[in-house]
């Protein structure tokens, strides 16, 4: 290890070894976030739900978007895996289904940027205890 | 590096491993190894959490999941449901006990709800061992703002404005005492960060130099550059192996970045720590004995002034500051004096670390803003009494503080409401008890700690505090007379006026407050021969209900001395003479036919 001989050393190894601990920062504050869980039961596991994961992961992280990218149990649309649930801040949840790499990117491009609502929503027509 | 998805943390505080979070955290790598994600999962030993009661606790970020009670067995569902399949394992939850529903987030928890957690920031989030957590949290940001920006007049300003109070137990400004120390002109001076931490049942100190070393490493640097003093002593009791062993490895990796030693951050401020072991006296926490423990002398106070910051260590200007009170510096000087002043009560500022024990719910360490009542802290935040009894008394301040009533419950927790109250902050212990505490045998209890711990330099102390423990023991044994409750008293005040230091002008404490609070109690044991709680076994009588009593002989063939006597299925009786309270027979009845009179 070198040492580190001023602040400006200091700060920059910060920012570089923030990253090792941001993901629990966010964890324990994740209404200012945008949060997206993907569905990995066995059906979205099979359907490929782990690359769209690590996908949503590599390009938000990429193009530098604070996101919250958690893993769920099954959503229960087994018929158009992988499913995955967006919230933007302060929004109401939607829900997408067959989001494959290409989908995820859209995905980002248009809801995440651009806040418009892309093709393939799920209507959610049920209600949780949460609510 | 390798870029984690999910974080599992596992308490690696004292209280956690006990209960085998080391075989925890192997198994989790195992599971993860044999399933190939060990560099998709990390797998990191925090400090505690606080919630010791419900340990282990391990939490699962970012989905901010927290599971509680997790024992080896239950790695292998927690890696094949949750991590593996995003299913929340239900039965590893906390379960509110009031509601009753099952709840996956701390913040959501009463235990955490009213917790500000400002000396506890890094315990139970980042991985103590590891340097690079520290920094990516802020860590050294602090010093490195000190060296950079600020003069070490400035530095001290700003602690002074904060309102920081030392948080040993005195209470004495922290700024003002840097500012002393750094006024005195001397070539060699030092920081010593007290570590003995001596009240039974706290063990913040504890904690956060196994949670969080690196924070106090951080706030001695800053310490030193305020006072001009390029050396730091930590004084830790040799029974806390962790925290030495966490503490080695912090200094290590300090100087390893160039954070301690010469030259730091090329500001030419040069500062390096040295670790020194205490061998566990309660009175080395009082700083003169301290100092002389340090130098190799006896563990014994002397009189101040001089002050250890005109002449301590080795005769140099040294100021002398408690581990909780370092954790506060760094985020006072990243945040500012005006952040901290907002928190807390108009004379004292900030947060207080508290180690709650005794017969309360959730057992554990937890930080709430000055001015919490201590309603809060026991019904809110510790879950209420035990097994649905009643409050009786909050020991606060340790061996050294009082027994408050529930009188007091609404009193706001600051330094000077529980001076006045009759008791004192201490560095934080918190004894819960209820009505079946008996307040004679507590009072007893602490004085047998002050008395084994007392070092018998002052004869009041040594000889005083034996003399007031024979009157509690010949009360509790029954033989007391309404005369030796007013002796407890007098004696009680002259050990106080007459004693060096703190541990001999304190240590009547605890009789004082029960017999302000608790003189029925006193008054029964001496008056009518009876302990009202059922603790002191000489005043109580061990009886056979008739109507219940089966005549098994199961009384008959445990007792030692041959006291009970009776036919077979006919009801027994027990021999007042014979008797010797051993409670034998008590604990085996299986008809509740026994009975204490």
């Amino acid at each position: 290890m070198n040492k580190i001989k001023s602040l400006a050393d200091l700060k920059k190894l910060k920012e570089e070894v923030q990253s090792k601990i941001k993901l629990r920062e966010k964890g324990d504050n994740p209404d200012n976030l945008i949060q997206i869980k993907v569905s990995m039961a066995t059906c979205g596991i099979a359907s490929g739900a782990k690359d769209t994961m690590n996908y949503f992961i590599e390009e938000l992280d990429h193009q530098g978007i604070d996101a919250l990218i958690t893993q769920t149990g099954c959503m229960g649309f087994c018929y158009a895996e992988p499913t995955i649930e967006l919230t933007m801040p302060g929004k109401q949840p939607v829900i997408y289904g067959y989001v494959d790499k290409a989908k995820a990117q859209e995905i980002i491009d248009k809801h995440i940027k651009l806040n418009e609502l892309v093709d393939g929503i799920i209507p959610v027509s049920y209600k949780t205890i949460d609510e | 590096m390798a870029d984690y998805k999910m974080h599992l943390l596992v308490c690696g505080g004292t209280g956690c491993k006990a209960a085998q979070s080391e075989l925890i955290k192997t198994n989790f790598q195992n599971q993860l190894a044999e399933r190939g994600l060990e560099n998709e999962i990390q797998v990191i030993h925090t400090g505690c959490f606080g919630f010791c009661e419900q340990g282990p606790i391990v939490k699962i970020q970012p989905d901010n999941t927290f599971y509680v009670s997790v024992s080896p067995d239950d790695t292998l569902e927690i890696i094949d449901e949750h991590v593996v399949k995003g299913r929340i394992v239900e039965r590893l939850l906390y379960t509110d006990p009031n509601t009753k529903s099952q709840i996956s987030e701390s913040k959501n928890m009463d235990f955490y709800k009213k917790q500000v957690r400002i000396a506890l920031r890094n315990c139970g989030f980042i991985n103590p061992e590891n340097i690079e957590e520290y920094i990516g949290n802020d860590g050294y940001s602090a010093l490195g703002k000190c060296l950079d920006e600020l003069s070490p007049e400035e530095a001290i300003k700003i602690i002074m404005d904060s309102g920081l109070r030392g948080r040993g137990g005195g209470g004495f400004p922290t700024g003002l005492k840097w500012d002393i120390t750094r006024k005195v002109e001397n070539e060699q001076k030092y920081v010593v960060c007290n570590a003995d931490e001596g009240d039974p049942g706290a063990f913040m100190d504890r904690s956060i130099l196994e949670g969080d070393p690196h924070t106090v490493i951080e706030a001695m640097a800053i310490c030193g550059f305020c006072i001009g003093a390029d050396k730091g002593l930590v004084y830790i009791r040799a029974e806390y192996p962790l925290a030495i062993q966490r503490l080695k490895t912090a200094l290590k990796q300090a100087r390893e970045f160039g954070l301690l030693g010469e030259n730091i951050l090329g500001s030419g401020f040069s500062f390096d720590i040295e670790i020194r072991y205490g061998a566990g006296a309660f009175v080395c926490g009082e700083e003169t004995a301290l100092i002389h423990s340090m130098e190799g002398k006896r563990g014994e106070p002397t009189f101040k002034p001089p002050f250890p910051s005109q002449e301590g260590y080795l005769g140099k200007p040294t100021n002398v500051n408690n581990v909780e009170t370092f954790a506060n510096i760094p985020p006072i000087i990243n945040k500012g004096a005006a952040w901290f002043s907002t928190i807390g009560t108009e004379k004292s500022k900030g947060t207080k670390v508290f180690a709650l024990a005794g017969k309360i719910n959730n057992v554990g360490l937890i930080e709430v803003p000055m001015g919490t009542t201590l309603r809060e802290v026991i019904y809110d935040i510790g879950g209420g009494i035990k097994n649905g009894r009643q409050f009786k008394s909050v020991q606060t301040g340790g061996p050294s503080g009082g027994c408050l009533t529930k009188d007091f419950l609404d009193t706001p927790i600051d330094y000077d409401n529980l001076l006045a109250a009759g008791s004192m902050m201490g560095s934080g212990g918190m004894i819960v008890m209820d009505e079946d505490d008996c307040m004679v045998s507590i009072a007893k209890f602490y004085l047998e700690f002050t008395l084994e711990e007392s070092c018998g330099k002052c004869t009041p102390c040594r000889i005083g505090n034996k003399r007031l423990h024979e009157i509690l023991e010949k009360i509790t044994n029954g033989n007391g007379t309404p005369e030796d409750l007013t002796k407890l008293r007098m004696l009680s005040h002259v050990i106080k006026d007459t004693s060096l230091c703190g541990l001999g002008q304190t240590s009547p404490n605890p009789v004082l407050s029960t017999l302000d609070n608790f003189m029925d109690e006193y008054e029964a044991h001496v008056k009518e021969g009876k302990c009202p709680a059922g603790q002191c076994k000489a005043l109580l009588q061990y009886v056979i209900d008739d109507e219940q009593c089966t005549g098994c002989t199961l009384c008959f063939r445990i007792c030692p001395v041959g006291a009970i006597s009776g036919e077979k299925r006919s009801p027994h009786y027990i021999d007042q003479a014979l008797c010797i309270k051993c409670g034998a027979c008590f604990e085996k009845c299986k008809f509740n036919a026994i009975k204490i009179a």
